[in-house]
């Protein structure tokens, strides 16, 4: 089957959809877009974590199909759409990460002076959060991480612990033990915050 | 800055910034929190094919047969391969002992193992293809414990045990050492005593003499990134592997015989690794991907799910360990006996070294001259078990811990003070007779812990009623905090950095400097894996410091440069960071001789002063800018590749243990807060505060991180985690995310980190390997906080509800 959907503020379509396929595959295998993760495939880990028409949801768990037509933010559209939020301006369409291909994989270096790889590369604050409080190691988690943490800020700027323990409670983490994950929330509200 | 040449004060400005000591960010951060970030699992190739395995549905079985026919002739299948379509006669593989089939043949000896393997064009395909397989198992007894290993007539697990040695060290690989085990029975994969002194007399000068029975759970490295890779195949007839490891070259040495390729036909390339803990040491579809491809002449990716995951790697060993402690009146331990039966599942994997661990490290951080130990490993039909984070150290740990608490209370003496009184110091011997030649604060690591603030009692409860989101329950809201009694618990361990036994644990860096743009830039390259740990981040620190060039770039690890061992026993910033710091002086030492030969002349101090290289530029130890590093390179490149190893050790005594077998100690000391309902059987973990020495904190940062992360995996053993196989046919139960609870944020408390920084001056920049140790005391410190709160005695981890309201079995289960 053919589905059409919007991510990232892009129209996409993709063919041959085999109906068993879920949204996570969908995203990772047919559009390029490999940032949502495959950890558990099952809804406990909250690795694929995406937005679907605003609502978080893990798209392991979301058939392809039952995403035509609505709109979804991964981890690649986060810049983007906090960009929008912020009253950025109009819409470009997001920044379509690279498939993250042979070539991609052959070319990745470490290289720069840590921090500043990313100098010209826009963040969302809660993308920059995590990565200044060290709530960071493997990775794997960050892109569902990120969007929960987001989708929270969004809907509470000011959130207690209790109330960032919840919003993430659907999401593991093997590396960090919580506490810096804790911190990059606490330090993109208190950013926030300051802005306001 | 003055010209070239003229002699001028360094300014504060000019010292390189992001060297070691401080908290620089992660180079792949930004690629990490885009997405962009490319881990095994994205790996993508327009020609490829999805491989799948066909696993063991049972533990022990004979195999009748096996037809792939009808799989094979599934529309957008490739390839179907079993054992018989191996290419070579090597068709075992293994760390230490090769023993592990890369498909079955003749038999499966645990749930789950490969038995044929699928290349197609959709990954549905191959799992549906992989189901077409039939497989007739003719199923035999198993051996699930030490009494059915050992009863006189156990079956074996390896009918024809020959413990092949593995190949000697080569020029381009790790080597291995060759096993020769001393074992009593062949259902053992090894065992290794240590006799010190007399513990038999000591224990006649004893005042109490307590005895305990523990029992440490399978715990599951559960890293999020699934096994995955891909295998291209080469124009040379060579294959090219982009593969999430530990250790690039330990499986080189394991695949290519098994391909029939020479080591420079198979070209391993690290990916994106989503975390390791151990799990990754062994191989999991590395060699499978490559066959597909090589039979296919197509890329193939292989992705495991979560399921195939807890199969398709080892865990940590279960243990059964019986202790007895003696002490005198006054607090003194007077002797330590202690028996350690590690279940080693179906293959040796890392068995061996995790015996030799848990056997030096089974007394403790404390001084006791007369002991009498055992450690061993057992061959069983439960899943394999090898390499987890803390390695043989953590099932100890938990088991002295106990008892060093039971030991207090049957002195009537406070636990911590206990501890500090028997708390080894620099100059203690270890059980194996080596002196710990380093700082070893573990009173002092003990009293900082206790003196951090207590935090506050009963936070849930306000004017308005209990936030039931903080009480053990959590959001289900099955009560109001009735039931909540509270507990505090202590303990301290000690872990041993790097390889130990006498292995040949080296690492090799490449190292660059050259001028680029106008400015110096350094590249280096190692094999280190970055699993996560933050390798790459201290690598650039110390090329910073000792090149004084703020540029450094860290090129993607792979087997084009020689071995960086195993990213795993704490050891990488020891070793490879060592390797790192090592090459970057051979590079300045080359630098000066080029500035000597371009620029000797117009400065004496060329020749007689100490010189460095800061902020880009030579100068002198008293700050004078002799030249700029760009005048002094030109158009010249210095590279070099250099090989470095920490103090060589020796492997232990068969008999009785004694022998220099280990690198360096670390210690980490825990104090935990916990709340219990003890209507509902639940616990909440209130606090978990630690202290640790790390010699020095190359990036503090990271080095907290490491902590509360190794804290947390120490927590998930003692509440939740566990790896559940029937006793009855050693099926794994629980292979899911949803059935092997793992800690969530929820479940997870504050986590106060106080580091210590008393430095090894045998370490590069005096550091310690941090990784490890906070995952051997955390469990016990939960377990004893728990007791504490109860008044139970809890001998078994994980402690589930049952345990806690007194509705388990009388196994414990």
């Amino acid at each position: 089957m053919r589905v059409n959907l919007t991510v990232n503020g892009r129209p996409q379509e993709a063919d041959d959809v085999w109906e068993g396929e879920s949204l996570l595959y969908v995203l990772r295998e047919r559009m390029g877009l490999p940032g949502s993760k495959n950890a558990c495939e099952q809804g406990e880990c909250g690795s694929c974590t995406v937005r679907l028409d605003g609502v978080p949801v893990c798209s392991c768990l979301v058939a392809a199909g039952q995403a035509e037509g609505r709109e979804v933010v991964t981890v690649e559209g986060l810049a983007e759409s906090a960009r929008q939020r912020a009253g950025g301006g109009a819409a470009t369409g997001a920044r379509g990460a690279e498939s993250a291909s042979l070539d991609a994989a052959r070319r990745w270096q470490a290289g720069g002076t840590d921090s500043q790889t990313g100098e010209n590369i826009e963040l969302a604050p809660v993308q920059q959060a995590f990565i200044d409080a060290g709530a960071v190691q493997c990775g794997f988690c960050t892109p569902g991480l990120l969007v929960a943490a987001d989708e929270l800020l969004e809907r509470h700027p000011n959130p207690s612990d209790e109330d960032i323990r919840e919003a993430l409670s659907g999401n593991l983490c093997r590396c960090t033990g919580y506490e810096k994950i804790m911190d990059a929330v606490r330090l993109a509200a208190a950013r926030r915050s300051e802005e306001a | 800055m003055a010209a070239n040449g003229a002699p001028t004060g360094l300014t504060q400005g000019a010292r390189t910034k992001g060297g070691i000591g401080e908290s620089t960010l992660r180079p792949d951060g930004v690629l990490k929190v885009t997405g962009e970030f490319a881990y095994a699992s994205d790996m993508w190739h327009e020609d490829m094919l999805w491989g799948q395995i066909l696993r063991s549905t049972v533990a022990h079985a004979e195999i009748v047969s096996v037809d792939t026919s009808e799989a094979l002739a599934t529309p957008g299948v490739h390839a179907v391969l079993t054992y018989d379509d191996l290419p070579t006669d090597v068709r075992h593989y293994g760390l230490e002992i090769r023993d592990t089939p890369v498909l079955a043949h003749g038999k499966v000896r645990h749930h789950g193992e490969p038995v044929a393997i699928v290349a197609a064009d959709h990954p549905e395909t191959a799992r549906r293809a992989a189901a077409k397989i039939k497989v007739e198992y003719r199923e035999l007894p198993v051996v699930t414990d030490e009494a059915s290993a050992t009863a006189p007539d156990a079956v074996l697990v390896h009918e024809n045990r020959t413990d092949l040695p593995l190949s000697p060290p080569t020029s381009s690989g790790a080597g291995g050492t060759p096993v020769i085990p001393h074992v009593p029975h062949p259902n053992i994969v090894h065992r290794q005593p240590i006799v010190r002194g007399d513990a038999t007399a000591a224990a006649g000068r004893a005042d109490v003499i307590v005895e305990g029975d523990y029992y440490f759970g399978m715990q599951d490295q559960a890293f999020l990134g699934p096994e995955s890779g891909l295998a291209v195949p080469g124009e040379d007839g060579g294959v090219d592997l982009y593969i999430a490891t530990q250790w690039l070259h330990s499986d080189l040495r394991q695949i290519a015989p098994v391909l029939g390729l020479p080591e420079d036909k198979v070209r391993m390339t690290l990916s994106g690794v989503g975390g390791a803990f151990g799990g990754r040491e062994d191989l999991s579809m590395q060699i499978h991907a490559c066959l597909l491809a090589l039979r296919t002449g197509r890329p193939v990716k292989i992705v495991y799910n979560r399921f195939e995951s807890f199969f398709g790697h080892v865990h940590r060993h279960p243990a059964r360990l019986h202790y007895e402690h003696g002490a005198t009146r006054d607090g003194r331990l007077t002797h330590v006996k202690c028996r350690i039966v590690l279940d080693g599942g179906a293959y040796a994997s890392a068995s061996p070294a995790v015996v030799g661990n848990a056997a030096s490290l089974s007394v403790g951080p404390y001084v006791v001259d007369d002991v009498d130990i055992e450690a061993l490993a057992l061959y069983s039909n439960n899943p394999p078990c090898g390499a987890m984070r803390g390695f043989g150290a953590v099932q100890a740990c938990f088991a002295y811990e106990a008892q060093m608490d039971k030991v207090a209370a049957e002195l009537g003496l406070d636990p911590v003070e206990f501890r500090r009184i028997n708390a080894m110091e620099q100059g203690t011997l270890m059980p194996t007779g080596q002196p710990v030649d380093s700082p070893a604060p573990v009173a002092e690591l003990l009293r900082r812990v206790k003196a951090m603030p207590m935090p506050p009692e009963r936070q849930w409860e306000s004017s308005e009623g209990a936030d039931v989101r903080q009480l053990p329950g959590g959001l289900s809201n099955t009560t109001h905090g009735e039931g909540v009694v509270r507990g505090v618990g202590y303990a301290v361990g000690i872990k041993n950095v790097g390889f130990s036994e006498g292995f040949d644990d080296y690492s090799t860096a490449r190292v660059r400097l050259e001028a680029a743009g106008g400015r110096p830039v350094v590249t280096v390259h190692t094999a280190m894996a970055e699993v996560g740990q933050g390798g790459v981040t201290v690598h650039a620190q110390i090329a910073r410091t000792e090149l004084g060039v703020s540029q450094v770039t860290i090129r993607p690890a792979d087997t084009q440069v020689g071995s960086a061992g195993s990213t795993s026993a704490s050891r990488q910033t020891y070793v490879t960071g060592g390797a790192v710091k090592h090459a970057c002086e051979l590079v300045r030492e080359r630098v000066l001789e080029l500035g000597r030969r371009r620029f000797g002349s117009y400065h004496p101090a060329w020749a007689t002063a100490e010189l460095l290289l800061e902020g880009g530029k030579v100068v002198t130890d008293g700050g004078e800018v002799l030249a700029d590093l760009v005048d002094v390179l030109e158009d010249e490149a210095v590279e070099v590749e250099a090989e470095w190893r920490h103090r060589p050790t020796e492997p232990f005594d068969r008999r009785t243990g004694q022998g220099n077998g280990h690198v360096q100690y670390s210690f980490a000391a825990h104090r935990a807060v916990v709340e219990v309902d003890t209507e509902l059987g639940l616990v909440k973990v209130i606090e978990l505060a630690c202290a640790q020495d790390v010699g020095k904190a190359l990036n503090p940062l990271s080095v907290i991180g490491q902590i509360q992360g190794g804290t947390v995996q120490g927590l998930g053993i003692a509440v939740m985690e566990e790896i559940v196989v029937d006793p009855v046919t050693a099926k794994v139960r629980n292979p899911s995310f949803t059935d092997y609870l793992l800690p969530t944020i929820l479940d997870t408390p504050a986590l106060p980190v106080d580091v210590l920084e008393l430095a090894d001056d045998h370490a590069p920049y005096g550091l310690r390997g941090v990784g490890e140790a906070p995952t051997l005391s955390s469990t016990p410190a939960v377990l004893a906080a728990i007791r504490n709160a109860t008044g139970l005695a809890l001998d078994r981890t994980p402690v589930r509800p049952e345990h806690l309201t007194g509705t388990a079995g009388a196994d414990g289960t």
